[in-house]
């Protein structure tokens, strides 16, 4: 049984449900993160786990206790706020031990613990510091350390990373990382950073408009996705329409208009897809080729970015110029295009 | 340039705030029945014939009881008022609060006699009590802009971040909301205190045969002979009220640092 | 926003009291105001019926007309002038000076003094014996004493100015204050002068505080009697001695009842039109 299971839960606010019947299943020491854009309803799905919002429908249950009437202060999950919320009446000190203050342990334990907690989110010896005199980046490790420091069984985050700047953000990542395979506590983050939320994650659940869209390691939402959506949410896709004509053993062949008919691997299409159906063929930047023939074009746009370069060519017959990423690229003039098969996706063109 | 002018005239406008302020202390010093210049001479006897004045102390003792009840029933009633306001989104919210700010906009004086009217109606008589009822009229909305002001600039997200953190509503209210909003508590507390304690017109209508002390202060205008007597008393309701307010205000600037921390 | 959603009746419940409070206090007394004015008297007390008697003699009666008139023009200036005063001092806070919080604090202190003492203070300031006179005298500058200081209109106007400043100058600083800088830094950005930087973004920006500060001013003013009676003589009497005097002296309630709301509906209908007036020129200015 999953440590955190999320069944069928739905929530509106008066009009269109904002999260519809979502079903999730997160593991024991997992990091898991809720990514989608903003409104997708991934904030108030957190919410609900943490017990702020009550769902309309459905269950939530924790480690196998059922969660639907435990108010959040019982709850077993402590949550670092997009805002922090830093008591600002408390210095850094009692800040974390705040909510160790009803266990009511002897003063030496207390102490010890907030110490401990300090250097593992390396603030030591700040204990003592107001809360007002605090950096963006130090804030966020007082509410970490002050959700932490209560040995939770999950701990929720809140778009912990938005208020910090691109450096900042970037070593946080690591740390958050680093933290979490350290204290061993399953994160469930949620985030509107596809990076984000792929570096950091064991699994990620990609959401829109209250429904979960697929559920699946990084490495597979990127090379797997399920759905347009989900293709076109994760990095950049290029995305072409096509007829399937036949689904053999191991292949599948396609029309695919401008490309022609191709021979793909059967496991590159989407699951449901059927003979005569309507797909999107996928394809991502990096594994278009330059070659001697192919499909022909011009390129359109070249932008030069360090290791790679960016690169946009119009073929006749679309209007959607192709993007190409690819290091040593010419930057002008007629060009050829080869797909590889092996790395073209099938999806379903429905949604 | 621009600045120099603008400064002179800020100046010049803060003597025309001070001068006749200042008229009160200095006559009040002054040794002579007549206040008009030349002065004639320093003297302290003014202040010592109030020491002696018990109809002035009585009527100080009303204004001090019916101020201290004002303050606490019209902060009480302004903090229900602005938590509800706040932190629930309330229907007809903004009509009730414009309804609650009513007594800005009508005059003092019809404020007074209607409540005259209301007494008479009622067979209850004129009275200390009547004062308070009036003055809670003048000072609810003070109050609630006070309090409301501070609430907004709270951030709702602690109260949550308490019960994530294991404290229950009482304990939430304890731990966080309460110290966070006593500064402005304090403000709406000085702020009707002193509006109580200066407010004539209601008074005037309502208090029946106890004094408060601007109706005892009107009844000596009349009497030549008393005014540097009221002049000291004025002076010394000057220095107080100064010290009361550069409390309230350093009081309401604890703990809160502009813009609220937390975000 | 954990609350927003449900809980509405415990809103409500604290929102009741004060309501109730402010309902009884407020509500029913005007009520009461409204019957009383349209009893019929005979000497000191009520006698049987109803009767719009009142009325006719509080529109009627060319003197009552004329004070009300005179009442109306003498706010009118006591707001006129505050607010000009005001401003400019509240514009030096806003954008000039450092420590705005010292500056806000002195404005404020004067005002926490008795106001009837402020009243009076002016008396002595301004009267036939009063430190301008007896000043001017010793040194010299005039024979006899100045007469037009008190128990005027003047001196009306520059009382009520004087000790409703406060009232101008914080909501006018308020709005001023809000102003977002970077706007200011655009207008001159695309070519605005100073002082058409001020006329086009600063003026109107600012126009819900002086708006606000005016209808602070206004209204209560109509209905003071004690700067009248202590420095305005009888030609600076105003309308609520009128009505004090019905209430005291005289034991005419119905009339008085009648005056009191005759003149808060003048007053209402004036303040609103003033509103909706200054709104329209502030959106025909732009």
């Amino acid at each position: 049984m999953s440590f955190l299971s999320i069944s069928q839960v739905s929530k509106s606010f008066g009009g269109p449900p904002v999260v519809d019947r979502v079903d999730l299943e997160v593991q024991r020491g997992e990091f898991f993160s809720l990514l989608g854009p903003s409104g997708c309803g991934k904030t108030t799905l957190l919410r609900m786990i943490a017990g702020f919002e009550p769902p309309e429908s459905g269950a939530i249950a924790i480690d196998g206790e059922a969660m639907n009437h435990v108010p959040p202060h019982l709850r077993p999950t402590n949550m670092v706020f997009q805002s922090y919320a830093i008591f600002p009446h408390l210095n850094v000190f009692d800040n974390i031990a705040y909510g160790l203050r009803k266990l009511k342990l002897p003063k030496q334990t207390l102490r010890a613990r907030v110490e401990a907690m300090l250097a593992t989110v390396r603030l030591e010896g700040l204990g003592t510091r107001a809360a007002d005199q605090l950096s963006g980046g130090q804030r966020q490790r007082v509410a970490l350390a002050r959700a932490l420091v209560r040995e939770p069984k999950i701990l929720l985050l809140d778009e912990p990373l938005g208020a910090l700047d691109k450096r900042l953000r970037e070593t946080m990542q690591l740390e958050l990382r680093a933290l979490q395979r350290q204290v061993g506590i399953t994160f469930v983050l949620v985030t509107h950073d596809q990076e984000e939320a792929l570096s950091l994650s064991d699994r990620v659940a990609v959401m829109e408009g209250g429904r979960i869209l697929q559920v699946a390691s990084p490495r597979d939402l990127y090379e797997r996705p399920s759905s347009r959506a989900v293709a076109d949410f994760i990095g950049e896709i290029n995305f072409f329409h096509a007829t399937v004509r036949e689904i053999g053993g191991e292949t599948a062949t396609v029309n695919a208009g401008l490309l022609g008919i191709v021979t793909l691997p059967r496991a590159n299409l989407a699951a449901g897809i059927k003979t005569g159906d309507h797909i999107l063929l996928a394809i991502r930047p990096e594994h278009v080729r330059f070659a001697s023939d192919g499909v022909a074009g011009d390129i359109a746009a070249a932008t030069f970015l360090g290791e790679r370069s960016h690169i946009h060519v119009s073929i006749a017959g679309r209007s959607d110029p192709i993007s190409i990423s690819a290091s040593g690229a010419p930057a002008t003039g007629p060009v050829h295009l080869a797909f590889p098969p092996e790395k073209l996706m099938g999806l379903p063109a429905g949604d | 340039m621009k600045n120099r002018a603008l400064f002179s005239y800020a100046l010049a406008y803060l003597a025309f705030l001070y001068v006749p302020v200042l008229v009160l202390p200095v006559f009040s010093f002054n040794n002579s029945e007549f206040i008009a210049f030349p002065l004639s001479g320093f003297t302290t006897r003014w202040y010592g014939a109030l020491a002696g004045d018990t109809a002035m102390q009585h009527a100080l003792g009303n204004s001090l009881k019916v101020g201290l009840v004002t303050a606490l029933l019209s902060t009480l009633l302004g903090l229900t008022a602005a938590k509800a306001v706040t932190h629930y989104r309330l229907r007809g919210a903004g009509a009730a609060l414009g309804f609650i700010s009513l007594p800005l906009f009508i005059p003092d004086i019809v404020l007074g006699i209607s409540l005259l009217l209301l007494l008479g109606a009622s067979g209850l008589p004129l009275s200390l009590a009547a004062v308070v009822l009036g003055h809670m009229l003048v000072c609810v909305p003070f109050a609630l802009t006070v309090l409301i002001a501070r609430f907004e600039g709270f951030d709702r997200n602690l109260e949550e971040a308490s019960a994530d953190l294991g404290e229950d509503g009482w304990m939430t209210f304890w731990r966080v909301t309460l110290p966070l909003m006593l500064p402005g508590i304090v403000a709406s507390l000085l702020l009707t205190f002193i509006t109580s304690f200066d407010e004539f017109l209601v008074a005037y209508f309502l208090s029946g045969t106890e004094a408060t002390l601007p109706i005892y202060i009107w009844g000596q205008l009349r009497f030549p002979e008393r005014l540097p007597m009221v002049l000291a008393l004025g002076a010394i309701i000057l220095t107080a009220s100064v010290g009361l307010v550069v409390l309230a205000e350093y009081i309401r600037n604890l703990g809160v640092k502009k813009p609220m921390v937390g975000a | 926003m954990a609350d927003r959603g449900r809980n509405f009746r415990e809103g409500y419940a604290l929102l009741a009291p004060t309501l109730a409070v402010m309902g009884l206090a407020l509500a029913a007394p005007l009520l009461l105001m409204a019957i009383t004015s349209l009893k019929s008297q005979s000497g000191i007390s009520f006698s049987e019926g109803w009767t719009l008697s009142h009325y006719g003699e509080v529109l009627g009666r060319a003197s009552y007309r004329s004070l009300f008139l005179r009442s109306v023009l003498i706010s009118g200036a006591v707001t006129l002038v505050t607010v000009a005063l005001a401003y400019p001092m509240a514009y030096f806070v806003a954008f000039h000076a450092r420590r705005k919080f010292i500056w806000l604090v002195a404005l404020t202190i004067p005002f926490w003094t008795s106001y009837l003492l402020r009243v009076f203070a002016w008396k002595i300031i301004l009267g036939f014996n009063g430190v301008i006179n007896s000043g001017l005298m010793r040194l010299h500058l005039i024979d006899q004493p100045l007469e037009f200081l008190l128990y005027n209109p003047f001196a009306v106007v520059v009382t009520l100015a004087h000790a409703w400043a406060a009232f101008a100058i914080l909501p006018i600083y308020v709005s001023l204050e809000k102003i977002d800088r970077s706007l200011l830094e655009a207008a001159s950005d695309l070519g605005d002068s100073r002082f058409r930087r001020f006329l086009r973004v600063t003026l109107p920006l600012s126009m819900p505080g002086v708006i606000g500060a005016a209808i602070l001013i206004f209204v209560p003013t109509t209905g003071d009697f004690v700067t009248p009676q202590l420095v305005g003589g009888t030609k600076g009497t105003m309308i609520a001695n009128i009505i004090e005097v019905q209430f005291n002296a005289v034991g005419n309630w119905p009339l008085g009842a009648a005056l009191s709301l005759v003149s808060m509906a003048m007053v209402g209908v004036i303040a609103s039109l003033f509103v909706a007036a200054a709104r329209a020129a502030t959106r025909a200015a732009r």
